[in-house]
């Protein structure tokens, strides 16, 4: 367990680093082969922050909205409270709100900018369909979400992953501009014309690059919080089987869609095997988790 | 002369190291010190939650069989057990024999149908079951502290300013061999 959390921890930052390596390069090499200089790869940063700043700041309200949830009533879902509760004193955090979501496919999510501003929602089929320790499992691998800073986390990828996209696009469009024109307008010479090819190829492929990085530092979170949840509840068959009974249900749900699709336990759009699908996808595939989980 | 002043100048800038690597390993074995703190005193406030909740059960199970003597004596006996000890292993100890006392009083319930039909009962049930569970994570997010205290003053270079400041070892919250069977929570 606790080298489990080691080694996640260890590659998030590995990918954090060089994520953050791909951006400082790119943004000097499109400094080098435009006019914009630094000032392009500034404003890049500014317009991609904005956005995803909101979004992180108000992810708790957000998404809810989103999701149709409602604050769960201690009379009517006192095991939910009171396991989250338990959770919060294990984990030395504040206790989150606790919503409910009413889809009859078994799934979870957890969202907030910090401990102190966080929120755990569950579905009314997860609730259904799943035994107390399950459930355990599954709000302890949530709960874990929210100790780990992973929102945090994923809205910094988001913010790197835009910030590229949006210098690859300008890139582009300066080129094809400066084609239209005639004579290019950028530094003349070998050293110039180096630069632009090396820019146009990386502006080509260093988006694809950055989303599966992106999505790479996804899949290592998740393990993370199967292995931080497990040392909370210190039983992480509950999460094994609660994952395999999820898979087992052929409900997609219903209120999902691309955007909030990372955040919940399971990719709630149903999984299609092959590698290719494996690389794009922002959870790690189900058996692999079960897996890891019973050789704890 | 520039030797001396070299030497004196190196020798100075290990000294400005030394006390500011002491500086910080004092700070953070207090940081730790203040969690174990902090956790135990989590350990103490759900216990007394649910040493408060007792009375009330006793009563209302008293109302339906009265006659039961033996199982009343030994949850009282364990509550003011719990109510006068001192410090973690007496504490732990104290806290092991409420749990299984309340045990023998839920399984003793079992025999009595119209008992077991009482809402307030049903109610005071979830509840002390509940804390139960909250105990066992305030215990272990307890020991999970004390691990990390335990690591931090005895491995080095931790263990030499541990020393020099007096920081000493602390218990981990035992659970007693009878009591180890956890309280089986009905789905």
């Amino acid at each position: 367990m606790y080298e489990q959390i080691a080694s996640n921890k260890f590659r998030t930052v590995i990918i954090m680093v060089l994520f953050t390596l791909m951006v400082l390069l790119l943004g000097y090499i499109f400094g080098k082969a435009t006019n914009f200089g630094p000032w392009g790869f500034f404003l890049a940063i500014v317009i991609a922050s904005g956005s995803v700043f909101t979004s992180y700041f108000f992810s708790d309200k957000i998404v809810l909205s989103m999701n149709n949830a409602r604050e769960a009533d201690p009379k009517v879902y006192p095991h939910v409270v009171n396991s989250v509760e338990g959770l919060s004193i294990a984990a030395g955090l504040p206790v989150p709100k606790i919503y409910i979501m009413d889809d009859p496919a078994p799934n979870a999510f957890a969202t907030g900018r910090d401990p102190k501003h966080s929120v755990v929602c569950v579905t009314t089929g997860l609730l259904e369909k799943l035994n107390r320790q399950e459930v355990e499992g599954v709000l302890a691998h949530e709960m874990s979400h929210i100790k780990n800073y992973d929102i945090l986390i994923q809205s910094i990828s988001v913010v790197l992953v835009a910030v590229i996209a949006l210098l690859s696009d300008w890139m582009l469009r300066r080129v094809r501009w400066s084609r239209m024109g005639g004579r290019g307008n950028g530094e003349g010479g070998a050293a110039g014309a180096l630069f632009l090819i090396i820019a146009i190829l990386l502006a080509l492929l260093v988006p694809l690059i950055a989303q599966l990085m992106r999505f790479a530092l996804s899949r290592k979170r998740e393990f993370l919080a199967d292995a931080s949840g497990a040392l909370l509840t210190r039983y992480p068959e509950g999460l094994a089987s609660a994952l395999e009974k999820i898979t087992d249900d052929t409900h997609a749900l219903r209120t999902a869609n691309k955007a909030t699709a990372h955040m919940f336990i399971v990719n709630p759009f149903l999984d299609l095997r092959g590698t290719i699908n494996d690389m794009f996808n922002t959870h790690p595939p189900t058996a692999e988790r079960i897996r890891i989980l019973r050789s704890m | 002369m520039a030797l001396a002043t070299a030497l004196i100048g190196a020798l100075l800038v290990l000294l400005a190291i030394a006390v500011m690597y002491i500086v910080f390993g004092y700070n953070r074995l207090v940081v730790v010190r203040n969690r174990c703190d902090n956790a135990w005193s989590q350990i103490d406030v759900q216990l007394k939650k649910r040493t408060d909740m007792i009375p009330n059960l006793v009563e209302t199970v008293k109302g339906y069989a009265a006659h039961e003597k033996g199982v009343f004596e030994e949850v009282a006996k364990a509550r003011s057990g719990l109510m006068n000890a001192n410090g973690v292993a007496e504490i732990s100890k104290a806290d092991g024999s409420l749990t299984k006392a309340l045990k023998s009083l839920f399984a003793v319930a079992e025999n009595y149908p119209q008992l077991k039909a009482d809402a307030q009962f049903r109610l005071l049930q979830e509840q002390i079951e509940g804390m139960e569970s909250k105990i066992a994570y305030a215990r272990q997010f307890y020991n999970d502290n004390i691990m990390d205290y335990s690591n931090t003053t005895q491995a080095f270079p931790g263990n030499i300013i541990a020393g020099m400041f007096n920081f000493k070892q602390k218990e981990y919250y035992q659970v007693a061999e009878a009591d180890r069977e956890p309280v089986k929570v009905k789905f």
